[in-house]
């Protein structure tokens, strides 16, 4: 079962937004609540992008991000970072770790689309060479 | 008639007259009443000291031998009196303003301070003065066997002179210990010796003239009978080479022993209490040696002419009325001899024991130990007593020591002139001491050792020429046959009276010597400045000390040192700036206490405060550095130590204010970054909420074709976003209020079971909603607590809903107990969910922590509600823990301290 997207976000209020919208706009969309389930979720779901809360429980998404980065597999898959820390020293960080895109909280919600479908398309390019 | 114990018993009732007379003295001075002791009568009396058993026999000796030259040695002391009478001025002004205390300490003072001058001088003096005693003793012994031989016996009555000098040695030590040691003066003065000096020039002067009238007027009959007598026996004293080249040599040394003389210089200068008695020794000095050689040559001539010949013409005054059967009269003129030969030895005892306690003794003791003057200056005094003491004892006994191995030799005879050559060698130094300001004390010390030197090797050395063959060589062919270095004719000056030849010798050496020496060495700031105060004592006007030294400082001594220290440009632009500030040519600089206080300061930055004040004060009071002076720099020695003192404490203050600072910079730093944290957690917190409200309100608007059932989900979680928008600002100006504590807190007694059981109602809706049960175990009685209601009660809420979002069992349980120890009031809310983590203990009560969310999407928690809680309970002096419990999940314990009893009934 290949997903387009896997949200990984606590915040249910968040989460049910973040379904709503990039379904509407077409992906088909997973998610996980907390740190230590998204690398299961990515082996079993395998989604094309994943966007990543950075406060999850039990497993920050910096973590998280650099345990991506780490295996082979899912090295150069497509990661979006959302922080409600807005800082500047995140948003550099999460660049270190290998980021591809990052989305400061509260966002217009044609923010996070777009963010995702230029992850979207990225991916379909680098497929298609 | 007289026996030898009868002489010698009048002679020591005479020495206890004096010890009475010297009491006495001493007492009235003591008491210091204005007496006869203060008188210029005395004070001349007192300076006929110069007259010696030598003049008072040797005088008549003299002129039967060799006519008038006896007059030589009563001229020199005149000439000094009468016509250069501004000398002795100079001296007793500068003795009395630089409390000079012999002639050691004068030409030692006015010379830097040096003290190897006044070793050199002292040696000399007791060198100069020691056989001078020895023939004192000399004329005690022959006169008393004299007067006692004229009778049966010819033999002293089982009394040798040895025996005999040595005891007259002891009485006149135990005499000259007793008054002349009593007390350090500062100013060394003996009244009571100088009373008994005077007395006993009083008696020779009167014993001589009566022996005087008595040859004249009584057995002589006239003076004009004397006189013809004597030429028609043939008699010529004056075919004798008078007023020649010795006659002048006399003279010369007998000016320059009243000057020199360590007895003239302790009678004339040290003993001297008013400058005005030297107007009246001024005449009556000179009189009184007039009255002491008026009979001298119509003695000399009777005796010679009506004395079986051969008889000693140093006698004649004892012979003469002997040989007329006047044995009390001859008593008398024996009283007199030994007045002059006590007298002598009395002044120049004491003089040398100073000269020698103050230039041998106290250097070596005070260079050997430093604690001498700690005890106020007292182990100094005794120290000096005793060495003075034993200088005295040591003194005599030399004295007899030379007269018990050179008593019968030409040596003594001789000796009186030869003492009088060798302290005149102090003469050039102490001469340019008072008036030649670049003397040096290299140039002074060359020229004294030089002119000692000569002396003893032209004069000293051949006196004893006759007792040794070895030295009898010497003084025929020179030293390793070096004829040149012949003593009596020395670089081949031959056929010279010996005595004239050493004069010229020695004098002239010593002069150019010191002249030459002076101009190739330079004097050192100390001796500049003393040359000054002693050569210009008179243009120092004022009586009062301090300002006499402050006004002897001239501008140019200060010019000086201030050039030592600081470099000749430093120094003129410092002196021309304080002449221009005062309107004054440099040149017309006058020395202010403005100034002096400034060029101490310009000095301070050179060399230290110490340094300076120290440089100034030795130019200021020329080197007089008084014990004042002395504690006063000891003063400012204990300020600075005070102050580096104050400065260390300072900078362990400034240190530890330094600690604090960094302390408080660390805490600030630690708040700083403890509110960045918070204000990141704030944004979080509240960016979070917004974030959904943002995103439906997006969706709501964007999307027209929402069920209604979305529409109303989602306008709901806006609704309860922004409704925990409001609660979580709330708590944290509530948080922030708590922890300012801005609000009025006021506990008051209640009852904490009550407050409890109103929660649990509240919450119990909250559990049945949830499935968990809330239960009570333990209940507590009913006690009284201090505190806010309303508070507790949030605190126990924050707890319970904590307990009930949190808890993930299957079978939720929470239990609340509340019991009462001793002092506390306690309440446990245990639940058996997860339980907290180690690592979540630790941070579970500080703002914006969160344990670990539960998965049901029941999410109210904002993460200030224990950190609120614990401020509440903090405020109500309690305490709210997380406990360690048995169970698996969490256990949350607040305790309270129990209200007074008192309250309790009161409550009741």
């Amino acid at each position: 079962m290949n997903i387009d997207i896997l949200i990984a976000e606590d915040e249910p209020g968040i989460l049910e937004s973040l379904e709503f919208i990039l379904q509407r706009a077409g992906w088909t969309v997973s998610s996980v609540t907390d740190g230590e389930l998204v690398i299961e979720a990515i082996n079993k779901l395998k989604p094309k992008i994943l966007v990543l809360d950075v406060m999850l429980p039990k497993k920050s998404g910096f973590e998280v991000l650099k345990q991506l980065r780490l295996n082979e597999d899912t090295k150069n898959l497509p990661v979006l970072i959302l922080t409600a820390k807005g800082q500047r020293q995140d948003k550099r960080q999460a660049e270190m770790l290998g980021a591809s895109a990052f989305i400061t909280k509260p966002y217009a919600n044609d923010d996070v689309i777009d963010g995702v479908r230029q992850l979207l398309n990225l991916v379909k390019f680098t497929n298609s060479q | 008639m007289l026996s030898a114990n009868f002489v010698i018993f009048i002679a020591v009732a005479y020495v206890f007259l004096l010890f009475i007379l010297a009491y006495f003295s001493d007492r009235v001075s003591k008491r210091g009443g204005k007496s006869f002791l203060n008188s210029p009568l005395v004070y001349t009396l007192s300076i006929s000291v110069y007259a010696t058993s030598w003049t008072f026999y040797g005088a008549v000796g003299s002129a039967a031998r060799s006519g008038l030259e006896f007059l030589a040695i009563y001229l020199g002391p005149t000439i000094i009196f009468v016509g250069w009478w501004f000398i002795l001025r100079k001296l007793v002004r500068i003795g009395r303003e630089q409390r000079i205390t012999s002639i050691a300490d004068l030409l030692s003072s006015r010379f830097g301070k040096s003290n190897r001058l006044g070793v050199l001088v002292t040696l000399i003096a007791v060198i100069g003065t020691t056989p001078y005693i020895a023939l004192q003793l000399k004329a005690i012994t022959t006169s008393i066997q004299v007067i006692s031989a004229s009778e049966n016996s010819p033999s002293l009555s089982g009394v040798d002179d040895g025996s005999l000098a040595l005891g007259i040695a002891a009485l006149m030590a135990l005499f000259t210990i007793f008054f002349g040691t009593r007390n350090i003066n500062a100013n060394e003065q003996h009244h009571g010796v100088v009373a008994a000096i005077a007395f006993e020039a009083i008696v020779k002067l009167v014993a001589f003239l009566a022996v005087g009238i008595f040859v004249v007027f009584y057995i002589g009959s006239g003076v004009g009978n004397i006189f013809t007598s004597a030429s028609e026996a043939n008699i010529d004293i004056y075919s004798a080479n008078n007023f020649g080249p010795r006659w002048i040599a006399i003279l010369f040394l007998s000016a320059a022993a009243i000057l020199c003389l360590p007895r003239q210089f302790q009678i004339t200068v040290v003993e001297n209490s008013n400058e005005d008695h030297l107007r009246t020794a001024g005449w009556a000095f000179p009189a009184y040696l007039f009255l002491m050689s008026i009979f001298t040559i119509p003695i000399a001539l009777y005796g010679l002419s009506t004395l079986p010949a051969g008889s000693n013409p140093d006698m004649f005054v004892l012979t003469l009325p002997l040989s007329e059967g006047n044995s009390l009269l001859a008593l008398f003129a024996f009283i007199g001899g030994f007045s002059s030969a006590t007298s002598m030895i009395i002044i120049a005892t004491i003089a040398l024991s100073i000269m020698i306690s103050n230039h041998i003794v106290m250097p070596i003791a005070l260079r050997s130990s430093d604690n001498l003057g700690t005890e106020d200056g007292r182990g100094i005094s005794k120290l000096l007593l005793t060495s003075r003491r034993i200088s005295i004892a040591m003194v005599l006994f030399l004295g007899f020591l030379y007269f018990w191995f050179a008593g019968n030799s030409d040596a003594l005879a001789a000796i009186g002139l030869i003492s009088f050559a060798g302290v005149a060698q102090f003469l050039p130094s102490m001469l340019a001491a008072l008036y030649w300001r670049e003397a040096t004390v290299k140039g002074a010390i060359a020229a004294t050792l030089v002119g000692f030197l000569v002396w003893g090797w032209t004069l000293f050395l051949p006196s004893f020429g006759t007792s040794s063959q070895f030295l009898a060589n010497i003084i025929d062919n020179g030293p390793w046959g070096l004829s040149f270095l012949r003593p009596q004719a020395l670089f081949g000056l031959e056929n010279m009276d010996p005595l004239v030849h050493s004069v010229f010798w020695s004098i002239l050496l010593n002069s150019f010597t010191l002249i030459i020496g002076s101009l190739i060495s330079k004097q050192s700031s100390l001796e500049r400045i003393q040359a000054n105060l002693f050569v210009d004592i008179f243009s120092l006007k004022s009586k009062n000390q301090e300002k006499f030294l402050r006004r002897s400082a001239t501008a140019n001594d200060l010019m000086f040192v201030t050039q030592r220290v600081l470099g000749g440009k430093r120094a003129l632009a410092i002196f021309d700036n304080f002449a221009k500030q005062s309107g004054v040519r440099r040149e017309e600089l006058i020395v202010t206490p403005d100034f002096i206080s400034l060029l101490e300061k310009e000095l301070a930055g050179s060399i230290g405060a110490a340094s300076a004040h120290v440089v100034l004060s030795k130019v200021l009071s020329g080197g007089e550095v008084s014990l004042e002076e002395v504690m006063q720099i000891a003063d400012e020695t204990q300020q600075v130590i005070e102050y580096s003192h104050r400065l260390e404490q300072t900078t362990k203050k400034l240190r530890s204010t330094a600690k604090e600072l960094k302390q408080a910079n660390f805490r600030l730093r630690e708040l700083d970054s403890q509110k960045d944290d918070f204000l990141s957690k704030v944004s979080h917190e509240v960016r979070t909420p917004m974030t959904s409200i943002r995103s439906f309100s997006e969706i709501l608007l964007t999307h027209k074709d929402l069920s209604e059932e979305q529409r109303m989900k989602f306008v709901n979680t806006i609704n309860e976003e922004s409704k925990r928008l409001t609660s979580l600002l709330d708590e944290i100006l509530d948080l922030n209020a708590l922890e300012r504590g801005e609000r009025v807190w006021q506990n008051r007694p209640l009852n904490g079971e009550d407050v409890l059981k109103r929660v649990i109602n509240i919450c119990n809706p909250l559990a049945l909603q949830k499935n968990i049960s809330l239960f009570r175990k333990k209940i507590a009685r009913e006690d009284l607590i201090n505190g806010d209601a309303d508070r507790l009660a949030q605190v126990f809420i924050n707890l319970i809903s904590n307990a009930i979002k949190y808890n993930d069992a299957k079978d939720p349980i929470i239990e609340v107990n509340s019991y009462s120890t001793k002092d506390k009031y306690i309440v446990e809310v245990i639940d058996n969910g997860a339980g907290i983590s180690a690592q979540d203990a630790d941070i579970i009560f500080e703002k914006f922590a969160r344990g670990r969310r539960n998965n049901n999407g029941d999410d109210g928690g904002l993460g200030l509600g224990l950190a609120i809680s614990r401020e509440i309970v903090g405020k109500m002096n309690g305490k709210l823990e997380l406990v360690n419990n048995s169970s698996k999940g969490a256990c949350f314990r607040v305790s309270l301290p129990l209200g007074k009893k008192k309250s309790l009934m009161v409550a009741q």
